[in-house]
């Protein structure tokens, strides 16, 4: 009889302790919990305007004047950073499964899902609109990657260390974008006289990339090093169609275009405040 | 002991075999000692050749971490004032212009394959 009252103190001794603190414990272990939403974007808001914020707005108008401008664009971006163009399928049709894009164009409605409707203006319909990586003020590509290959850097740029990619895809899954394309192949087989497949003009001043990373835009971070600005932009720029600069800089030219044009931006619902804007 | 005369000669070759390397290369030296090339319009290196000899790897994860991910100035000066790119492929290959003849030289003597160029572009050599 002694012994099991003895017992039984001890247990509810043991559970009072536990009791008491388990709620302690438990809320140190969740402190600093990533969150699975978006956060507060008030928040958001005000982190994201410290320091500097590249932007870019795309005038669609102007690509929609001038057809040819788009793929001129994407041609300067994907020959400077040496990105491969697999060409097409056998039977004609695009090689989605080994397309590397960093610029691109696509529909209205695959664009701008959020802003598409039935009986929209019928100019819309053919009207390819450029994309690239939108490099989010709130970006769930950086917090998905598991080794920090993908980060967000002090210009705001989301930038990529190749050499730390292992390949997850966790990124491009976490991309609502589709901004991100992985290297299926090696994008340096060679020709028979010793010149890469699938890169036409190789640039010899950047890299290239291996098999089994991930690649997208970088906002031409290694012009803007030099003081150049984005090569897209200065591509469109006799066509007055792309301005680029500090969207914190409340005078800069990207900040008086934002004040004065009504603008929208790619999935803005998902919180993760795109840096890239278009007038439609 | 049982077997003595399997066992101690079976140890002997065993301990000869075991040994072969040390005494194989016994008398002989590691063979040449690699001579990477040296540039011809440069005087100074970004550091010490000691520094540069035994440390060269660190250097560039530092250049990477420094003006990738923390928005580092891309261009410096050495000692003397003459101004660099903190880069491998712009900036020491600006210098040592030959991949074979400068890198190739030690790493294959030391038997290490950094996997810098399975991206970044080596200069042409020149033959």
């Amino acid at each position: 009889m002694d012994n099991s009252r003895r017992k039984f103190l001890k247990i509810a001794g043991l559970s009072a302790i536990a009791g008491i603190g388990a709620p302690t414990a438990f809320n140190g272990l969740l402190k600093g919990e990533a969150l699975a939403s978006a956060p507060d974007l008030e928040e958001n808001v005000l982190k994201g305007e410290v320091g500097k914020r590249y932007g870019i707005v795309i005038d669609v108008r102007k690509f929609a004047e001038n057809k040819a401008l788009a793929r001129r664009c994407i041609n300067v971006c994907h020959s400077i950073h040496n990105v491969p163009d697999y060409g097409l399928n056998k039977d004609g049709s695009k090689n989605k499964k080994d397309e590397i894009k960093w610029l691109w164009t696509d529909g209205f409605e695959n664009v701008f899902p959020d802003h598409s409707h039935y009986k929209k203006n019928a100019d819309l319909h053919e009207m390819p609109i450029l994309a690239l990586c939108n490099h989010c003020d709130n970006p769930p590509c950086v917090r998905a990657c598991p080794t920090k290959a993908t980060f967000k850097n002090p210009d705001g740029i989301v930038m990529m260390d190749f050499h730390r990619c292992i390949g997850c895809r966790f990124c491009m899954a976490a991309c609502p974008y589709g901004a991100r394309s992985f290297n299926w192949r090696s994008p340096r087989e060679l020709k028979a006289d010793g010149s890469y497949k699938h890169i036409k003009n190789f640039n010899a001043e950047f890299p290239t990339r291996m098999r089994g990373v991930v690649e997208k835009c970088n906002l031409c971070a290694e012009r803007l090093a030099i003081g150049k600005i984005p090569a897209c932009v200065e591509e469109a720029r006799s066509a007055n169609a792309m301005v680029f600069g500090d969207l914190n800089d409340p005078h800069s030219e990207i900040s008086e275009v934002l004040n004065s044009e009504f603008t929208i931006q790619r999935k803005p619902a998902l919180g993760t405040n795109p840096s890239i804007f278009y007038i439609i | 002991m049982y077997d003595t005369g399997k066992i101690i000669p079976g140890l002997l070759v065993f301990v000869g075999l075991v040994t072969f390397p040390v005494w194989y290369a016994f008398g002989t030296d590691a063979g040449p000692l690699p001579n990477p090339e040296k540039p011809t319009k440069a005087r100074q290196c970004v550091e010490s050749t000691e520094y540069m000899r035994t440390s060269h790897m660190v250097l560039l994860d530092d250049w990477r971490d420094n003006v990738v991910r923390e928005g580092g100035d891309r261009r410096a000066k050495t000692e003397d004032g003459t101004e660099y790119i903190r880069s491998l492929q712009n900036g020491c290959m600006n210098c040592h212009t030959s991949k074979k003849k400068f890198c190739d030289e030690c790493h294959n003597y030391a038997a290490v394959k950094p996997y810098c160029w399975d991206c970044h572009v080596q200069p042409k050599e020149a033959n």
